[in-house]
């Protein structure tokens, strides 16, 4: 998949996704190779998280496993942690959560 | 990267099928002994149990209340192309209607014969009678004709159970992979769970043949949606961020990517027998207001819905470790977390953990799912065949038949 510094922590589901999946976990200054450019980690990043496999833009849809996820709510850099901080949903939810975290119509 | 190269060195080989009369072929050849009221499930095990080893699959519907779905299951499982012949057990007051069920299967040209326990004589003189019946079936479809097989002729469904969260970043794109690979080849493949696509409705509208085919992809999904809040099912509760799941579309990705890339034909009902390639959401939430409780109350009621569909084969992914097959058609399972396949290997056909320790790409572990089913195909047995796995659940439902829009020409 990744001939040219593949990496060891982060996978790539699909070839259209802008996002990676964290494989191993991510500490502060640990390094890796995404498409070619390094990425320094500034942070702690767990196992199932997400991270920006090239720079997003505000607004940009964000994929995973080729699918629209949601999109971003601010510029992401490359191996920067994509969480509910820089991504929304883009589902005009039907069903809406009520404040006991249950289902509404 | 190489599925294109290793796709033109596979390109459609032939595999041997059992020819039946309607045409279509099957890729194994047993008896099923139907039990159609509970009351007739132990005479029906007795006789299974006395064919140990040989393809006899134990099938049944334990209500003694009429149900037109049951009926329905029953006759499609009964003439399904992996099915050579079938003993029908029955107590002899159930409301089950075993003439028409019958009539049906002789249609086909399958041996067919049923017994009634209480004009047979009781418990002892009925096991006699069927495995007597048996013996003399198994001889006869022994004879059935075999016939070319190609890809384009199977079809594959596909069920996650015992989920966990590689799952859906590991097993289910890998299966994903393997669907685009089959219907590439012109095979029919089958995914559902509309329960776990809440979310993604409209990105799935979009991948419909027609505009009216996606407002009915939509309308699957909405129904699902509705249907699990009247059971109280917490189902679409939001994603466990602490995962990593950030948003619903990316939670209902895990069970919605096991649909690979591929334009969706149509959407189908249990029982409905897709035509051609292609591929199909199967619809297994009942139409109407519940009656009969939860949809599918365990995998291998989904799992019997897919087989009713026509699949050959089922691809079953699993994180936590399931170890169900089922009776008539070989289920494959896909194992998603390494640590799961390592603990429970004999069970797991496919080792997709793979692709988290970043041994294996997902392509690479598509085309392994894409070899087993074509091994599979071609006569091996799967691990849950192999261990005698031959589960089956049939129960209460009811449905419309699907409308005009959901299998655009």
């Amino acid at each position: 998949m990744q001939p040219e510094g593949k990496s060891r922590k982060l996978l790539r589901i699909h070839r259209d996704d802008n996002v990676l999946i964290v494989v191993a976990p991510v500490r502060p200054g640990d390094r890796d190779v995404i498409d070619g450019c390094e990425v320094v980690f500034t942070q702690n990043i767990g196992i199932g998280h997400k991270v920006a496999a090239r720079d997003i833009r505000a607004g940009e849809k964000v994929y995973k496993c080729g699918v629209p996820i949601g999109s971003a709510k601010e510029p992401i850099p490359a191996g920067a942690h994509m969480h509910l901080h820089n991504l929304k949903s883009d589902y005009i939810a039907t069903y809406t959560l009520d404040k006991d975290h249950v289902f509404v119509k | 990267m190489s599925s294109s190269n290793k796709l033109s060195s596979t390109n459609s080989p032939t595999l041997q099928g059992f020819l039946r009369s309607d045409g279509r072929k099957g890729i194994r050849n047993c008896i099923v002994v139907a039990y159609l009221v509970e009351c007739a499930h132990h005479v029906a095990r007795e006789i299974v149990d006395s064919f140990r080893g040989q393809p006899v699959h134990l099938i049944g519907f334990g209500g003694c209340y009429p149900n037109a779905y049951a009926d329905r299951m029953m006759n499609k499982l009964c003439t399904h192309p992996n099915v050579g012949g079938a003993l029908l057990l029955s107590l002899g007051c159930e409301s089950f209607n075993r003439h028409r069920l019958a009539e049906e299967i002789a249609k086909t040209g399958r041996p067919v014969s049923t017994v009634v326990i209480q004009q047979t004589g009781g418990t002892r003189k009925s096991i006699d009678s069927g495995k007597l019946w048996v013996e003399q079936a198994l001889k006869q479809i022994a004879e059935v004709p075999r016939a070319p097989l190609s890809v384009n002729e199977l079809v594959v469904g596909t069920v996650c159970g015992g989920s966990d969260a590689t799952s859906g970043i590991s097993a289910n794109p890998a299966v994903g992979r393997a669907f685009d690979m089959l219907v590439e080849q012109g095979a029919a493949t089958i995914f559902e769970e509309t329960g776990e696509m809440i979310g993604l409705e409209d990105v799935m509208s979009a991948r419909a043949v027609t505009p009216e085919l996606g407002h009915e992809l939509k309308a699957s999904v909405e129904k699902a949606a509705y249907y699990y809040k009247q059971m109280g099912h917490a189902s679409f509760a939001p994603g466990n961020a602490e995962g990593g799941l950030t948003t619903i579309e990316e939670k209902s990705i895990g069970a919605y990517c096991k649909s690979g890339d591929s334009p969706i034909s149509g959407l189908i009902k249990p029982g409905d027998v897709p035509r051609k390639g292609g591929l199909y959401l199967l619809d297994v939430v009942p139409d109407g207001e519940p009656r009969f409780g939860f949809p599918n109350i365990n995998d291998n009621a989904e799992i019997a819905e897919l087989i009713a569909c026509g699949s050959h084969v089922i691809l079953f992914t699993t994180g936590r470790g399931s170890v169900v097959g089922s009776a008539i058609s070989p289920v494959i399972k896909i194992c998603a977390n390494p640590e799961t396949y390592e603990r429970m290997s004999d069970d797991m056909d496919v080792n997709a953990g793979k692709i988290l320790r970043l041994e294996a790409s997902v392509d690479e572990v598509g085309e392994e799912i894409y070899e087993k089913v074509l091994d599979v195909a071609s006569g091996t047995q799967s691990c849950s065949e192999s261990l005698g796995h031959q589960e089956f659940v049939l129960t209460y439902k009811s449905f419309e038949p699907i409308g005009p829009s959901c299998l655009p020409m």
